[in-house]
């Protein structure tokens, strides 16, 4: 055999520092937040839900969102209309049926149009990861990520963040680097195809958290983890990343404070096959493991939940369970989301002419 | 036609070994003569190019672009596609036959080199390997040679079966053209929109494993070693991966005939490109990782990768404003290949500019067969390119010669400034300082 050559690194170009500049209502990724830009939302949603409902809703007061939706959502979808509207926002829905999505006409062009109706800010869930960096750049709106295909969904990150906060550190107000210090939060099963997944394991370590990932390899790739400390441009992630892998999951429910258990997405597994009897026997979230292993730790679903599967029926409606206390919570969120993408202002290097890609906000 | 003479110029012929002060006349589509400076003997009446300070050298030889015709005249003609090309210091090019029909017929490959198509500089197609480049029926190679085809390739969609890609290999050698494969086992690349690994991960998007890459490589340096006794040619277009590479360097000392093309931004980006889906940087292969950028440079730098080529794809600008995943992959890159390779090949990576004029043009012509091409010995074709080696410039898309905008490169800095592009004795482009 021969020796392996010597291996030489070089300097090459790096990837421009910003694609373009968001509009500041936007919300695609959970890093477009700061920790205290994540401090004030969930303030504001605290706010916002203790107001009273008849001042609430002239807050946004026949304001127009459109809510452009290319795959069916109940959750979600009813999440952001029930938040504008509490606000008193005129909704309309947009989804795969409509007839122009239908007819096969581009993303591009529908937020064209949507802003022609008149829409002032989009609120996008989409089948492919990074839909909404397409839209955000054609319509030049504030748009909102309500879920990108595999990649990610920075509102129930943040709903999930209060959910936590709400069990585990009640009470605290601004938050910071060292919030969630000493707490572990173990994400359970099809990490892979969830957005969920990606949102949660970019902000809750940035809060000092340890995200601990948990499933079978072909739902778990290795690069899991390297991907949180990863270095793409323009994006504030974690520097030390506070994500791991623990394959057994027993291990990593005595370890933890707070378990989300994943949906398996049989929609986006793509010909892989799945021996679903093996996978419930290592990683479904029963009664006994629950009581065995984690008696005290708070159990997460972003739902929709398939009872039997990833959890059991007995789990999901006992009291450690807080899947219903999280879709409150979702609504709470998503009017502050909603209120910051129609209060905040037009950057000054974001000039609506054609050219305003031009230039960059880093 | 007119004589035209280059005086004072450097000219440097990695294949004739010249690198020195030279003024050349051509002469009815060929080089008539070479001589010191000012000593040229049958110049008169030629009209003369001034060259002072300019590098002259053999015209630039691309075997891996995509000119769209027939077909996709929306994305790119062979009149703009050999215009740009013209503009980047090439002087010819080979087609890939992925058009629309496939170049899988001799009458197609007639067609692609009919003057009607208003190329600008010498296109050469190249067949497709099986009909319809669908990997089962081989196609007549003996005839697409006759037509003018210099390889044969089903180019974006890989032969995958062992016997067809053996079939293609021993069926190519005795026609003595070289078999040119699109290494990638698609059946590892389900779904994928680029490279396999932690970006991917991140981005949320399917990924390609390097090894649907070098594993298909692999397998076809085994088939050129079961059948060596023919000596077929196997050329691996726009190796991405170290491993790939590896497979090709192991192969070519056990004295097999495997080649292989690197493209500009395989040794220059990274999957990191990407950014937040940015689709100018979604082509097949993908960007891959560091390591493999940084294997694809020691390749070259080695002398294991045979010659640069672009896989120039162009495409509409409206196909490009899509979801990443829906995207098509490519991107151009004619204009911007001399001046990235200047700038950092030979520049920040000190191969010598013979070397890096040799991978654009020499070795290209000697892998393809060209005969009088790739080099400027009195008697080849009177194909040049003059350049300001030492000019820096700042590549703008705005002003391509190409119907597309699909570049990565808009904005950065290149070497090396081409002056006068000459085909066949012919001034396919010219932009004097
Ligand atoms: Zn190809």
């Amino acid at each position: 055999m021969n020796p392996q050559p010597r291996r030489r690194t070089f300097n090459t170009p790096a990837p421009p520092a910003s694609p373009f500049p968001y509009h500041p209502g936007s919300l695609l990724s959970i890093l477009d937040l700061s920790v205290d830009g994540v401090s004030r939302l969930l303030a504001r949603a605290t706010e916002l839900e203790k107001q009273d409902p008849l001042k609430r809703n002239r807050i946004l007061a026949k304001r127009r969102i459109a809510l452009l939706f290319y795959e069916s959502s109940t959750r979600t979808r009813t999440s952001f209309e029930l938040a504008a509207k509490a606000l008193g926002a005129d909704t309309t829905l947009v989804s795969n049926l409509s007839s122009s999505i239908e007819k096969g006409e581009s993303l591009k062009d529908t937020g064209l149009t949507l802003r022609a109706l008149g829409a002032e800010a989009i609120i996008l869930r989409h089948n492919s990861s990074g839909a909404p960096w397409l839209l955000e750049q054609s319509a030049r709106l504030p748009v909102l990520n309500a879920g990108d295909g595999m990649h990610e969904h920075p509102t129930q990150a943040l709903l999930d963040l209060r959910t936590i906060l709400a069990h585990l550190r009640p009470g605290v107000r601004a938050l910071g680097a060292d919030t969630l210090a000493g707490v572990t939060v173990t994400i359970v099963g099809d990490i892979l195809h969830s957005r969920v997944a990606r949102s949660n394991m970019l902000m809750l370590p940035r809060l000092g958290a340890r995200v601990v990932l948990c499933g079978p390899k072909e739902l778990l790739p290795e690069t899991a983890t390297q991907s949180a400390t990863g270095t793409l441009p323009r994006r504030q992630g974690p520097a030390a990343g506070g994500v791991e892998i623990e394959r057994d999951f027993e291990e990593a429910m005595r370890e933890s404070q707070a378990i989300m258990m994943l949906r398996i997405q049989a929609e986006r597994l793509a010909g892989l096959q799945l021996d679903l009897e093996e996978y419930k026997a290592g990683y479904q979230l029963t009664g006994q493991r629950l009581a065995a292993h984690a008696p005290k730790a708070i159990v997460m679903h972003p739902g929709p939940i398939i009872r039997g599967m990833e959890i059991t029926a007995g789990v999901a409606d006992g009291v450690q369970s807080t899947i219903l206390e999280q879709v409150t919570n979702g609504v709470a969120i998503r009017m502050a989301v909603v209120e910051r993408a129609l209060t905040a202002g037009v950057p000054s290097d974001r000039s609506p002419s054609p050219g305003w890609k031009e230039g960059g906000r880093a | 036609m007119t004589a035209l003479a280059i005086r004072n110029g450097h000219l440097i012929d990695p294949a004739a070994g010249v690198d020195t002060a030279k003024d050349i006349l051509l002469k009815d589509g060929r080089v008539a003569e070479i001589a010191g400076p000012g000593k040229l003997k049958h110049a008169e009446g030629a009209e003369v190019i001034d060259a002072a300070g300019l590098t002259v050298a053999p015209g630039l030889i691309d075997i891996h672009v995509h000119l769209r015709e027939p077909g996709q005249g929306y994305k790119e003609t062979i009149a703009t596609g050999t215009a740009a090309a013209a503009a980047g210091g090439f002087t010819a090019v080979a087609a890939m036959p992925n058009t629309t029909p496939v170049n899988d017929s001799p009458e197609i490959t007639r067609w692609m080199q009919s003057p009607e198509r208003g190329a600008q500089v010498r296109v050469f197609p190249i067949g497709a390997a099986t009909r319809g480049s669908k990997g089962e029926t081989l196609n007549d190679f003996a005839a697409l040679k006759a037509a003018g085809a210099v390889a044969v390739s089903d180019d974006g969609q890989p032969i995958l079966k062992d016997g067809v890609m053996r079939e293609s290999l021993a069926a190519a050698a005795r026609v003595g053209l070289a078999v040119i494969q699109h290494a990638e086992d698609t059946r590892m690349a389900q779904g994928a929109s680029m490279n396999l690994g932690p970006a991917s991960f991140r981005l949320g998007l399917r990924g390609m494993p390097p090894e649907a890459e070098s594993s298909l490589v692999e397998r076809d340096i085994r088939l050129v070693s079961e059948l060596r006794d023919a000596h077929p040619h196997l050329h691996v277009a726009h190796a991405s991966t170290a491993a790939a590479v590896a497979a090709v360097r192991q192969a070519r000392r056990n004295g097999l005939r495997v080649t292989c093309e690197v493209a500009p931004h395989h040794f220059l980006l990274t999957e990191e490109h990407v950014g937040l889906y940015n689709t100018h940087a979604k082509m097949n292969p993908p960007l891959r990782s560091a390591a493999d950028r940084d294997a694809m440079i020691e390749g070259i730098l080695d002398g294991v990768v045979d010659a640069i080529a672009t896989d120039h794809a162009p495409h509409a600008p409206h196909e490009k404003e899509v979801e990443f995943e829906h995207a098509p992959n490519g991107i151009t890159g004619l204009e911007t290949a001399l001046g990235l390779c200047l700038r950092w090949l030979h520049k920040e990576w000190r191969l010598p500019l013979g070397r890096v004029l040799s991978l654009l043009s020499a070795q290209p012509a000697a892998l393809l067969n060209l005969k009088g091409r790739g080099t400027l010995a009195v008697g080849s074709y009177a194909d040049v390119v003059i350049f300001d080696p030492k000019a820096e410039w700042v590549y703008r898309v705005a002003e391509t010669k190409s119907k597309a905008r699909n570049t990565l490169f808009d904005g950065w800095t290149m070497q090396g400034k081409v002056r006068w592009t000459i085909c066949e004795g012919r001034v396919a482009y010219t932009n004097p300082a």
